[in-house]
């Protein structure tokens, strides 16, 4: 339970610096406003559907850091027989990293206000997040030819599993990528927007840092990590 | 909203916190069915729970009259008394419980108490509470399934959750896993948007350390069940893998009626751990909105100010925090190296200072307090008599040497009905009878209400209090029938007969209230705007039951903190939250 234990106290400092703006030491019990004083809320000004985001971001990030939890819980068991990774997963770690650059892409010339680029950037991105997904299939596809079917290994199930999420979550941003361009199509605002591609261009910087740290996983880059992370602990 | 003189402050600028675009409902159906008022689907959310909850309380009637008289029943087979316990378990903690207080009472009362006209995002809002119904629908629907619901108790321990010696291994356990996933996709869209409506859309003046305290338990429990519904979420996930698909996450290599099985080398204890990092903050998650709710209920009907209010909002905080590291004390007997017991042990014996903090400070709320015993007063009274018994039996079983004994016995029963079950309906019932008049503009009636606090206060404690002996006595639970067992005395028998009569009789109380409930829709007294006289921005608003957008053309401003009562020198004995300080440079109005 240490990945998750160790996600768990980043969101503790992260709610820890926030608490300690909040003057939570303040006795509210003495402060009282009059008619003349503008009283402020101390609320967040940032747009909600970006504070929406982040908390989301949070619970994602948690959901994964549970897959990677049970992983490495369960990889210590005598069954497990590491399956090799099909060669097609660093074609679609590139693709992903593209879909990302698209979107970021996107996001900068929304601050320019350059629509064309906005456009090519969506485009681009959601192109490359298809891509994404299919090679994603297509690796499962050769995993299972070879023999390296869901039920036979823990690490095939784990495989499968993590690599489902990761792909429902880009699914889901597809979504919002959607949604975004049907916008630019409808002819919004570019002030309208601006916000919509950032949130999109964050999710999927999310999503490709997710993937990378879940490849390391998968492909047991960090194997001698999380030895050195158990060592510390025992 | 009332007295707020807002041409006075007519120059101020224009409010930080941008209003929400409502949505306005065009026809009947996008008023009362696909709403996304944050009101009506708190009141959908409420009516749902309740319906299910009332479903949890007739599987408890049919394990009582099992356990009070066995043999007696025919229908009732020892497969089908694991059924219930398992349904009734679950239906309580997650679909009644988790759902009431926060998509219940967190949908109506965040955006009120906060001074916002709708949660931030009422279309995800809405999508929430039709994704919980369809969860409430499958898991009812495994009633009606080959083999019935799942018999593996609610904590649904693989290996034999899915082994076939339990019943409902067929459709049950598949069910009750895809609705589980469904509930917890559910919570998350309501989830966030709770949380972010407290971050982003407080009105003028509504500081963190202005909220009422019901505000700070939804939303620090509507946190922590953000981050620990996940772990739920993995542990269904993989499990609805192993029973379909056949893998093996937690199931080890077993040989079934002769058979070898399919699976090999899963580990159970990894099931527990996920199990019980959601599980252990899910008794927080139902508790802090209870202490919320309750903090707000006392101060109200005792006319004075919290005490320590500070010292309570740091609680929930700090309670919130520890509570994501007591997970294992569960697992005491499922064994673990002695050195994390001891760790477990210290963090749930650490996590009852902050918990202690909160008793002394309602009690000394009361203290010297002009007490009035309404109905809502006489439920937090009680609610804070339960939780201390079951939070005092929860200290004992913290510890592991105290623990591996009592494990698996009915006292463990009587330790959490006392203090994740009774307590947390008591304020529900008493939050109910508070807010009701809000919610419909009557008052519930009293004489009903009070019958209804006497019988089922004192006949819960009839029930859990003795079981806290039988536990002691070792018998089981999760045992359909205990037969002729040389170290269980003539008197258990008695005593569990006695237990099932009373269990019958606080169930049919719930049945007065019900009647109270639709009886006062339509005859209630008429109740205004602000019954209780309380100070808090929800009693404040220009209509009663609030309107669409729920305040009138402008949102409140905030000047004063949410427990101004029995002030001296104002004029009556509360003062709202938006009422300005009537002379300016006069500071300290409570003490």
């Amino acid at each position: 339970m240490s990945a998750i234990i160790l996600f768990m106290a980043v969101i503790a400092v992260i709610v820890g610096w926030w608490l300690s703006q909040q003057r939570l030491t303040t006795k509210p019990w003495l402060e009282e406003d009059g008619i003349g004083d503008f009283p402020s809320a101390g609320a967040v000004t940032l747009p909600a559907a970006k504070i929406g985001l982040g908390v989301f971001l949070a619970v994602a990030g948690s959901l994964f850091a549970l897959f990677i939890s049970a992983y490495s819980m369960r990889m210590n068991t005598v069954d497990w027989r590491a399956l090799p990774v099909p060669r097609l997963l660093w074609f679609n770690t590139g693709v992903l990293v593209l879909s990302s650059v698209a979107l970021q892409w996107g996001y900068m010339a929304a601050r320019r206000n350059d629509m064309d680029g906005v456009v090519f950037g969506l485009l681009v991105g959601a192109a490359s997040a298809v891509t994404f997904l299919v090679g994603q299939l297509l690796a499962w596809q050769q995993l299972n030819v070879a023999g390296y079917f869901l039920a036979s290994n823990p690490a095939n199930s784990f495989f499968y599993l993590i690599t489902a999420a990761h792909g429902l979550h880009v699914m889901g941003g597809l979504v919002a990528v959607g949604r975004t361009t049907a916008k630019v199509w409808r002819g919004a605002e570019m002030t309208q927007l601006r916000l919509s591609v950032e949130l999109c261009a964050t999710y999927w910087h999310f999503l490709l840092l997710v993937w990378l740290v879940l490849l390391g996983l998968l492909t047991g880059w960090t194997d001698d990590f999380v030895d050195i992370c158990r060592q510390l602990l025992n | 909203m009332v007295d707020v003189p807002y041409d006075a402050i007519a120059d101020i600028p224009p409010a930080e916190v941008a209003e929400v675009e409502l949505y306005h409902p065009k026809s009947w159906w996008t008023q009362y069915v696909f709403s996304q008022d944050a009101k009506v689907i708190a009141i959908q959310y409420s009516l749902t729970a309740s319906a299910i909850g009332l479903v949890a309380l007739v599987l408890s009637w049919l394990m009582r009259l099992q356990l009070g008289f066995p043999g007696t029943f025919s229908f009732i087979d020892a497969n089908q008394y694991l059924q219930f316990i398992t349904m009734h378990g679950m239906i309580m903690v997650i679909y009644l419980l988790t759902a009431l207080f926060l998509g219940g009472f967190g949908n109506y009362l965040i955006p009120l108490m906060v001074g916002a006209r709708d949660m931030v995002f009422p279309y995800v809002n809405m999508l929430s509470y039709w994704v919980y119904l369809l969860a409430v629908l499958v898991l009812a629907s495994t009633f009606f399934v080959p083999g019935g619901p799942t018999g593996a108790g609610w904590t649904l321990y693989p290996p034999q959750a899915i082994l076939s010696g339990t019943p409902g291994q067929d459709w049950g356990i598949i069910l009750m896993l895809v609705s589980l996933i469904l509930f917890i996709i559910g919570f998350t869209m309501g989830g966030l948007n709770y949380v972010v409506t407290v971050l982003q859309a407080r009105t003028r003046g509504m500081t963190l350390m202005r909220l009422p305290l019901t505000v700070w338990g939804i939303f620090t429990a509507t946190v922590m069940a953000l981050l620990a519904f996940p772990a739920l979420f993995v542990a269904s996930v993989m499990m609805l893998f192993d029973r379909v698909l056949g893998t093996s996450f937690f199931m080890p290599a077993l040989v079934e009626m002769g058979q070898q099985m399919k699976y090999g080398g899963g580990s159970p204890i990894l099931f527990q751990h996920l199990f019980w990092f959601f599980g252990h903050p899910e008794v927080y998650i139902v508790a802090l909105p209870a202490f919320g709710i309750v903090s707000d209920l006392i101060s109200t009907h005792a006319r004075k100010n919290i005490f320590g209010y500070r010292m309570m909002v740091w609680a929930i905080v700090g309670i919130g925090a520890l509570s994501f590291v007591v997970w294992a004390h569960h697992m005491y007997v499922s064994g673990m190296h002695p050195k994390f017991g001891f760790f477990f042990a210290t963090t749930t014996l650490i996590i009852a200072i902050p918990t202690a903090i909160k008793v002394y400070n309602w009690v000394l709320t009361l203290w010297r307090g002009d007490i009035h015993l309404t109905v809502p007063m006489l439920f937090a009274l009680g609610f804070i008599i339960t939780f201390v018994n079951g939070g005092l039996t929860g200290l004992f079983l913290g510890n592991v040497v105290v623990d591996v004994p009592l494990s698996d016995t009915m006292f463990v029963v009587a330790h959490f009905h006392m203090v994740m079950g009774v307590a947390p309906i008591m304020v529900v019932l008493g939050a109910i009878y508070h807010w009701y008049p809000k919610v419909t503009g009557r008052m519930l009636d009293d004489w009903l209400g009070k019958f209804h606090f006497w019988v089922t206060f004192l006949g819960a404690y009839l029930i859990f209090f003795p079981m806290h002996y039988l536990g002691l006595l070792g018998i089981p639970r999760r045992y359909h029938d205990i037969g002729e067992v040389a170290f269980i005395p003539p008197s258990a028998h008695t005593l569990n007969a006695f237990i099932t009569v009373v269990a019958l009789t606080v169930g049919f109380a719930q049945m007065v209230f019900l009647f109270n409930l639709v009886w006062s829709l339509f005859k209630g007294r008429p109740s205004g705007g602000n019954p209780w006289r309380a100070t808090t921005l929800e009693w404040q608003t220009p209509q009663t039951p609030p309107g669409h957008g729920n305040w009138g053309k402008e949102l409140p401003v905030v000047y004063r903190w949410a427990y101004d009562y029995s002030v001296p020198g104002a004029a009556q004995d509360f003062i709202p939250q938006n009422q300005p300080r009537a002379t300016p440079g006069v500071q300290g109005a409570a003490p």
